[in-house]
């Protein structure tokens, strides 16, 4: 592989290195991208969940029956790794309550519920025109309160990745334009529509980290994204057109393909100089800062064999998935698959109200009778290990997980699977073996849950036991104490009262005395 | 011959006082295996192995009076770790001890609450809060969930409540294993 070329100042040139592993899937991008981005209609109701994000959710901060315009903040940051929740039209507020969320469980979460009143009226905006002009720290505040975050689906905070922290200095700062996953066109179709914002917004993230140099990363089954950004692109913004390798959109591949360095396991990209932002998410920001705007829409491709129409629509968060579907020409069937991402890393939608998030950037519609093939046993083929772009053993992952044997599989570096599934792409018994490091990887989560409980339980039981001890130990003692006087009653008993009461005579006279030196007056005065 | 004899005394005394000295200067307080076998229990403290906590019972298996399958809250997970620790075979969850049940968590009917604070004494976490004659809660994330605090409410206010997985706990199901026949 080649080395990268080191420039004075310690930054690298960017340039094309080879990505090691991958695998080369059918696109079906041509679907779904050659019609202009449609504006999706207003649903009946927008369901917003208050977690649309990695980290703590959003704290409610409306209630039913409150009237909220478009942009108006329904749920505010509950943590530092939160962000807030808006409105994404204006309506009233129907329900404030749990609802089918798009997840792969399936299950609910708090949800804010609008009925929509049809003006998608904004709420006051206050829009920055010139952010080379504000400090980072006040841009970071001004993308968080928007309620930007990564918008290429993991969905973290973006105010936290534009903030390198004092120590560390970054160098470049990638847009990640690559949206390698089959079908999925909405970052192409944004590129080629909104090159400015791409750009604009690449400069926000460049200012924000303070970093030298800004690159556009577009995979080359897209040309005109590449030559509409070229066309836009300003000083110190370069569009480096990359090989379609799945998946190079990964953060940490998009590093090692752009600038040719390892993230190493367990760290950010940060500490390799870099800073890696999806082009929808540098337009969020753009928008944030520029108009002021929160996020409130985003642009879903829906596509699949299940719709006559596969398109790019740009939709109002919380719009049910449902909804989406009646816009793009469902075929008529009885059931469908529906997918929530890509083929590679989506999941399964479980019910058609889930809304569309942040995070949502595709709705893959499927018809039923594509059912994967069963799995058959492993052949220990090696093919798996070819494939992984994170130089991991699968199949060994793979024995460990289905053997339950955690710790074994986390000494293969589970943690460091990015759930890209080139490995199960490529099994030829079809084995599902992300399915197994997803199941690992919750199991060891859970273990660790399950040991913080345990520790708090020991402490707070050993206190316990501590306080119940020294209690015991002062009632024994009153109690010897107790004892221990009447004894003493017993023997000199009349003496030792005498001796108080006499105390307290003594000590009234004297008192007296006091007072009839200084006049009967004074009594008065005491 | 002599001076063997001598050589080798010499050297059992010396290793005789140097063992002497090493066990009375680098004495291990407490049991060290006691300690690895709480550090595998779950902390519920629900005294369903027959012992009075995690504590105890982790003593009585480190000194073999006790069985590694009692802890019910543990499962077959703990039973499994502890069988990995002790290198014995992992038997099934004594069945006399009790059923094991989902994680779950003690609420108090707050309404029906007379204030006795027989329950915070049962509590072995000191989960529960209030005083006399006081309404008394359950701090939800201390409890445990041992039951100790249901059976002696006198007004039977008490019940255990699972808990349910939400987004963050929420667990990705084993998948269908390959070649479901073999």
């Amino acid at each position: 592989m080649a080395l990268p070329q080191t420039r004075r100042g310690g930054g690298v040139t960017p340039g094309v290195h080879r990505l090691p592993g991958g695998v080369h899937p059918p696109g079906f991008k041509e679907l779904s991208n050659r019609e202009p981005i449609a504006r999706a209609t207003l649903p009946e109701l927008l369901v917003l969940p208050l977690q649309q994000h990695i980290g703590q959710p959003a704290e409610p901060i409306v209630k039913v029956g409150d009237r909220v315009l478009k942009g108006q903040v329904l749920g505010k940051a509950g943590g530092y790794v939160s962000v807030p929740v808006h409105a994404s039209t204006s309506g009233r507020v129907v329900a404030v309550e749990d609802r089918a969320v798009p997840h792969p469980s399936g299950l609910s979460a708090p949800c804010v519920v609008i009925e929509p009143d049809g003006d998608d009226a904004w709420t006051e905006l206050t829009p920055t025109p010139d952010y080379a002009s504000v400090d980072p720290s006040h841009l970071r505040n001004l993308i968080r309160e928007a309620g930007v975050v990564g918008m290429g689906g993991a969905g973290f905070p973006t105010f936290i990745k534009l903030n390198p922290g004092p120590k560390r200095k970054v160098s470049t700062v990638i847009l990640n334009g690559v949206e390698c996953e089959p079908y999925i066109t909405c970052d192409d179709r944004l590129m080629r529509e909104r090159p400015q914002e791409v750009i604009a917004g690449a400069c926000i993230v460049r200012h924000a980290v303070g970093a030298e140099q800004c690159v556009i990363a577009v995979e080359d089954n897209k040309p005109e994204a590449a030559r509409a950004l070229r066309q836009a692109a300003t000083d110190g913004v370069e569009v480096l057109v990359v090989p379609t390798v799945y998946p190079s959109g990964g953060e940490k591949q998009i590093i090692q393909v752009v600038i040719g360095l390892e993230v190493p396991s367990g760290r950010l990209p940060v500490e390799v100089g870099v800073v890696v932002q999806n082009v929808a998410t540098a337009v969020a920001l753009h928008r944030a800062v520029a108009q002021g705007e929160p996020l409130v829409s985003r642009i879903v491709t829906v596509t699949g064999e299940g719709v006559a129409h596969p398109r790019n629509l740009e939709v109002p968060l919380g719009t049910p998935v449902a909804h989406l579907l009646s816009q793009c020409e469902p075929r008529p069937v009885q059931a469908r698959a529906l997918i929530m991402g890509g083929p590679m890393m989506g999941f399964s939608l479980h019910d058609e109200q889930a809304p569309v998030v942040k995070t949502s950037n595709c709705v893959l519609v499927d018809l039923p009778g594509a059912v994967a093939d069963p799995p058959l046993p492993c052949i220990r083929c090696g093919a798996c290990a070819r494939a992984c772009p994170m130089h991991l053993l699968p199949q060994q992952l793979y024995w460990y997980a289905r053997s339950r044997d955690f710790d074994q599989a986390q000494d293969y570096s589970l943690f460091d699977c990015i759930e890209c599934g080139c490995c199960a792409y490529v099994c030829p018994s079809h084995i599902p073996l992300v399915h197994y490091y997803r199941f690992a990887k919750t199991e060891v989560w859970a273990q660790e849950g399950d040991r913080q409980r345990a520790d708090l339980a020991r402490r707070r039981h050993t206190s316990r036991l501590q306080r119940l001890d020294l209690e015991r130990r002062e009632r024994e003692e009153r109690q010897h104490k107790k004892k221990a006087s009447p004894a003493g009653t017993a023997v000199g008993g009349d003496e030792a009262t005498k001796a108080t009461v006499q105390a307290a005579i003594d000590r009234a006279r004297a008192r007296r005395s006091v007072h009839e030196e200084a006049g009967p007056g004074a009594r008065e005065g005491v | 011959m002599l001076a063997a004899i001598a050589a080798v005394t010499a050297l059992a005394g010396f290793f005789g006082l140097l063992l002497g000295y090493s066990a009375v200067r680098f004495r291990v307080e407490g049991d060290p295996v006691a300690d690895q076998i709480e550090g595998l229990l779950p902390q519920t403290q629900c005294g369903q192995c027959g012992y009075a906590g995690c504590r105890p019972y982790a003593e009585a298996v480190a000194a073999g009076e006790a069985e590694i399958n009692r802890c019910v809250p543990g499962g077959d997970n703990t039973v499994a770790a502890l069988a990995d620790l002790l290198g014995r075979d992992p038997p099934p969850v004594s069945a006399d001890a009790g059923v094991p049940k989902g994680r779950q968590v003690a609420v108090i009917d707050e309404a029906w609450c007379v204030g006795c604070t027989v329950c915070i004494q049962t509590c072995p976490v000191d989960a529960v809060l209030g005083a006399a004659k006081q309404m008394h809660t359950i701090l939800r994330s201390e409890c445990t969930g041992c039951e100790l605090c249901v059976e002696p409410c006198p007004v039977e206010c008490i019940h255990m409540e699972p808990v349910t997985a939400d987004l963050k706990s929420w667990k990705w199901p084993y998948p269908r294993p390959a070649g479901a026949a073999a």
